[in-house]
């Protein structure tokens, strides 16, 4: 009797609706609305790449130690050098680092013996052509400069 | 028998690669009689990137982030595995605590994979309101990779011989935190399901797999204990100190679908239980072992084998004493437990077929590797 009663009033059904209709209320949403509101990042978060530079004089921290380009599985970065007669320093000349390839695992972070590279919250990388995705020494040091299209 | 045009022929068509419900790229062909199901054979390879040839050709770690893309929803337990099978070439082991962080992190990964299998299960089933709610907490674990290493998928978490990093500030008040909330959340799930009717007509007595033909596969985890083999790595062979840790084996006899989720339902339940105890008793100390810089493991081979959320995962690593593995394979799960599909198909109808390659819980980076 009980059983008929409950199939009949669809309880099992009722059940689950009230599950469904306890979380109406609008504070329980958590939909994140993406581009309107900005996603918190963790701290150690692994984003776009970064060369930092000595905030005093300008000048990279980088010291061409090759160490990074080494450590990376896909062997993605490029450090090209030139030695300075002067002060028989390794002066950096370009840093190539093609982030289409990267799988942000962040071995070339842990491998910089200066903290020169650095992995950063920064997650939007995307751009219109292959290209766009290979970054040169300059986005490295100064981030990733949102491009203006006109149509 | 006369022939009229009423006569049926059997008919053979292709599930997949695209239907969203073998979940990736998993071709099946189907050889059917009107609705019901004659035959299948699975179509594998889509996703095949040759992730054991390319350890051929990496350092042991370099190749660490590789293994994360096996299994791209448990990143964090395929990652213990191959950690440990290089450790246990190499002769160390984590320190204590790396150990108790590791158990924390896989025990929450089994939660995210074990929630989304749910989620897209019951979608597969019609059900589509469990898989919102699953994203839900799993969003809590992620967001726990995010802070703990940086990233929500492919962690990268664990190092040979430890941790690369130590624990942020309020982890463990997160992963408290979360054990509160999730378990509620489960009877949450529960009550939307288990005894909605709808749900255990399609699923009981659904791809039927008794134990005899589980041993017969090699079918691991969830599905050999919904069959009633009490059999679970953690407890059998333990590693990363899981014999600390008091925690059942959920089994079910029929080995039905519905039994399949009745035991992943209890299974998420003590992980949280672990999680607490982990947490709870966290030791201080060191996180990484001795281990040198550049990894040069001695000639030999070593087998290691951990419970994934899908089964017995295992890396078989041979070592001919240089600084990149000579052979290394690795035993996926959802590889060995898709060859029963089959046999748990058979005769059922093809909406079941969907129910049963849902409960297997396959992903297809891992079949196809
Ligand atoms: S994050 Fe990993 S893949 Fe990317 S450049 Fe660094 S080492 Fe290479
Ligand atoms: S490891 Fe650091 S210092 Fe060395 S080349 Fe790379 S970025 Fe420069």
């Amino acid at each position: 009797m009980r059983t008929i009663l409950r199939k009949v009033f669809l309880v099992d059904l009722l059940q689950g609706m009230w599950v469904t209709f306890r979380t109406q209320h609008p504070k329980n949403i958590v939909t994140e609305q993406y581009p309107f509101e900005r996603p918190k990042i963790a701290e150690r978060y692994r984003g776009a790449p970064r060369l930092n530079v000595n905030p005093e004089n300008g000048q990279t921290l980088c010291i061409s130690c090759d160490l990074c380009a080494l450590a990376c599985p896909e062997a993605l970065i490029v450090v090209g050098w030139e030695r300075n007669p002067e002060t028989k320093r390794k002066d950096l000349i370009t840093f190539t680092f093609d982030t289409s390839r990267c799988m942000f695992c962040g071995l070339c972070e842990d491998a910089c013996p200066v903290d020169a590279l650095e992995l950063t919250q920064d997650f939007e990388l995307a751009s219109y052509s292959r290209e766009g995705a290979i970054f040169d020494r300059q986005i490295l040091e100064e981030g990733i400069q949102p491009k203006k299209y006109v149509f | 028998m006369a022939e009229t045009f009423l006569d049926s022929t059997e008919l053979v068509l292709n599930m997949g690669p695209q239907h969203p419900s073998t979940h990736g790229v998993l071709r099946v062909i189907v050889k059917l009689d009107g609705e019901k199901v004659l035959g299948t054979e699975c179509v594998i390879g889509y996703l095949h990137r040759g992730v054991e040839k390319i350890a051929e050709n990496r350092t042991y770690t370099m190749f660490a982030p590789y293994v994360d893309r096996i299994d791209y929803i448990a990143a964090v337990s395929n990652g213990l595995g191959y950690c440990l099978a290089v450790e246990k070439l190499l002769n160390v082991e984590a320190p204590a605590r790396a150990q108790a962080i590791r158990v924390i992190l896989t025990e929450l990964n089994r939660i995210g994979s074990h929630l989304l299998w749910l989620g897209t299960h019951a979608l597969d089933i019609g059900a589509i309101t469990p898989l919102f709610y699953c994203m839900r907490e799993r969003e809590y674990t992620l967001d726990i990779f995010e802070k703990y290493c940086g990233a929500r998928l492919t962690t990268h978490a664990f190092r040979i011989g430890g941790l690369q990093y130590e624990t942020y500030e309020g982890f463990e008040k997160e992963c408290l935190a979360f054990c509160d909330l999730f378990l509620p959340k489960v009877d949450e799930y529960e009550e939307l399901l288990t005894g909605n009717r709808i749900w255990r007509k399609r699923l009981i007595d659904v791809g039927i797999l008794n134990e005899a033909d589980c041993k017969a596969f090699g079918v691991t985890g969830p599905m050999l204990r919904a069959a009633g083999c009490k059999w679970d790595i953690r407890k059998a062979l333990p590693y990363c100190g899981y014999e600390k840790y008091d925690f059942e084996i959920p089994t079910r006899e029929n080995g039905d679908t519905y039994d399949r989720y009745m035991v992943r339902m209890q299974e998420m339940r003590q992980s949280a239980r672990i999680i607490r105890q982990a947490v709870e008793g966290l030791p201080a100390g060191p996180i990484t072992a001795k281990v040198p810089k550049v990894i040069k493991p001695p000639v030999g081979e070593a087998y290691v084998s951990i419970e994934a959320p899908k089964g017995e995962l295992g890396y078989y690593i041979v070592s001919d004493g240089t600084t990149q593995p000579y052979r290394c394979r690795v035993r996926p799960p959802s590889f060995v437990n898709l060859q029963a599909l089959d046999k748990m198909a058979r005769g059922s109808l093809v909406a079941d077929l969907v129910a049963i390659i849902g409960t297997i819980d396959i992903v297809l980076g891992e079949v196809d590797r």
